[in-house]
């Protein structure tokens, strides 16, 4: 089987090799370069290709260079971002590769990546709809009904923060053991929307983000609202897991993995939500003689 | 805020997750005490969060073998923090927001660092080579010296 395989990629290879100079390389087809030609190796992650990482200033905002390159988004788009703060965050992952490029690790650019070029094409309206339909199933407001002591836990961590929630935004919220979750009242959604709404498009690229990852919008209004660190919000999303954790054990490779992941994403779509919707000003108080 | 868990000795949550190496601190069974200020205490001490913030530009920079003071993040937050220190009110929302938005930093830099390290280790060495796999259950492959008559 080995020897048909290999004499079809051979075959493949004189097959696809096009003229010179009429195809560009990005076109031409054929066995991936990036991937080796093993069973199964991780593939080869881009090297750095680069020295220097600079913020610069441009018109439409900062702009970060690659030594003397400007970094694009991959739709070949300038990358520009709004804000200084977000310009060197993004600048330091950059500089934070050693060797290998791990884009999976580069949360923020990622981040001003979507909100550039808006691959989904998602209006303002279609955003805040995906966030608040997290309301539906919102972690915290889907209670369990068994183990006793769950219930408890739950009781316990979850109902302050919908009562925080209750009150600053004053709507209904609740929660339910129901398989079909909370019942959540119309003017409740109404009430989030157009909060949501006062946030510009970036900002909203990130709520959405953050509330895909803890799979709860009151936690990610909680984490907006500074009424949560990012490392409780984390916890208090993955509670039943780590009621499990503690009962049968921890397993590193994956319950840490997870929860490191997990705590990355948060805190990058919150940091990336608060750059982006802040602007900062200093007074200056003049000193009494 | 919430009545007390009645869970004994099964879940000290706080001295547990305390120890895992998150900025929060918990009080009793409280993830989110309150001091009378109404702040988050959770968040520890700003100087806290700065040495933790400079802790992991070192890490970054170490590998590399430049200075971290150089780098333009360490720039940035130590004028940042210096510039929110001077301030008569106490309950300075800005200062908050600051001290805010530097702990989440600090989480995602510290996460991060932690997820890319778990990664190396548990998720980064791909498949075992045949003479690996054989080696695990302590066969060897067999050596052909004119090679396999159809390899390059």
């Amino acid at each position: 089987m080995w020897r048909s395989c290999l004499r079809l990629r051979h075959a493949g290879r004189r097959l696809l090799n096009p003229p010179r100079g009429a195809l560009t390389a990005s076109v031409r087809p054929g066995p991936n370069p990036l991937i080796p030609a093993r069973a199964y190796a991780p593939p080869t992650e881009r090297k750095r290709f680069y020295q220097n990482v600079s913020v610069a200033q441009g018109e439409g905002g900062f702009e970060i260079n690659l030594d003397h390159r400007k970094l694009k988004t991959p739709q070949a788009k300038l990358f520009t971002v709004p804000s200084e703060a977000l310009a060197i965050a993004v600048a330091t992952e950059w500089d934070s590769q050693q060797d290998t490029i791990k884009s999976y690790a580069m949360h923020l650019t990622t981040l001003c990546n979507t909100s550039l070029d808006n691959p989904t094409q998602r209006n303002k309206d279609q955003l805040i709809r995906a966030a608040v339909k997290f309301l539906d199933t919102d972690t915290i407001c889907y209670r369990v009904e068994e183990p006793a002591t769950l219930v408890e836990l739950q009781k316990n961590e979850w109902d302050p923060i919908i009562e925080w929630a209750e009150k600053r935004y004053d709507v209904e919220i609740g929660s339910s053991t129901s398989i079909m979750g909370p019942s959540i009242p119309a003017r409740t959604q109404e009430v989030l929307v157009s909060h949501l709404a006062s946030y510009n498009m970036w900002a909203l690229q990130g709520i959405e983000f953050v509330a895909t990852q803890l799979k709860s919008l009151v936690l990610t209004l909680g984490l907006m609202d500074l009424r949560l660190t990012v490392e409780q919000a984390v916890l208090l999303s993955r509670l039943e897991e780590e009621y499990q954790i503690q009962k049968w054990g921890n397993i590193e490779w994956a319950h840490d993995y997870e929860l490191q992941e997990l705590r990355a994403r948060t805190a990058a779509g919150t940091l990336f939500v608060h750059l982006c919707s802040e602007s900062t000003t200093v007074k200056h108080k003049l000193l009494q003689p | 805020m919430g009545g007390r868990s009645s869970l004994g000795p099964v879940v000290p949550f706080s001295g547990w997750l305390g120890g895992r190496g998150g900025s929060w601190r918990a009080v009793g069974r409280h993830w989110a005490p309150r001091s009378e200020d109404g702040k988050m205490a959770a968040l520890g001490s700003p100087a806290r969060t700065l040495r933790g913030l400079l802790r992991e530009l070192r890490y970054m920079n170490e590998a590399m073998g430049r200075s971290y003071r150089d780098t333009a993040a360490y720039r940035y937050l130590v004028k940042a923090f210096r510039a929110h220190r001077v301030t008569s009110e106490k309950l300075c929302r800005a200062q908050h927001e600051l001290h805010f938005q530097a702990a989440t930093y600090l989480c995602l830099l510290r996460s991060i660092r932690e997820h890319v390290a778990l990664h190396q280790e548990f998720h980064g060495k791909g498949e075992r080579s045949v003479e690996e796999s054989a080696g695990l259950v302590g066969l060897k492959l067999p050596q052909q010296p004119g090679g396999k008559g159809w390899e390059p």
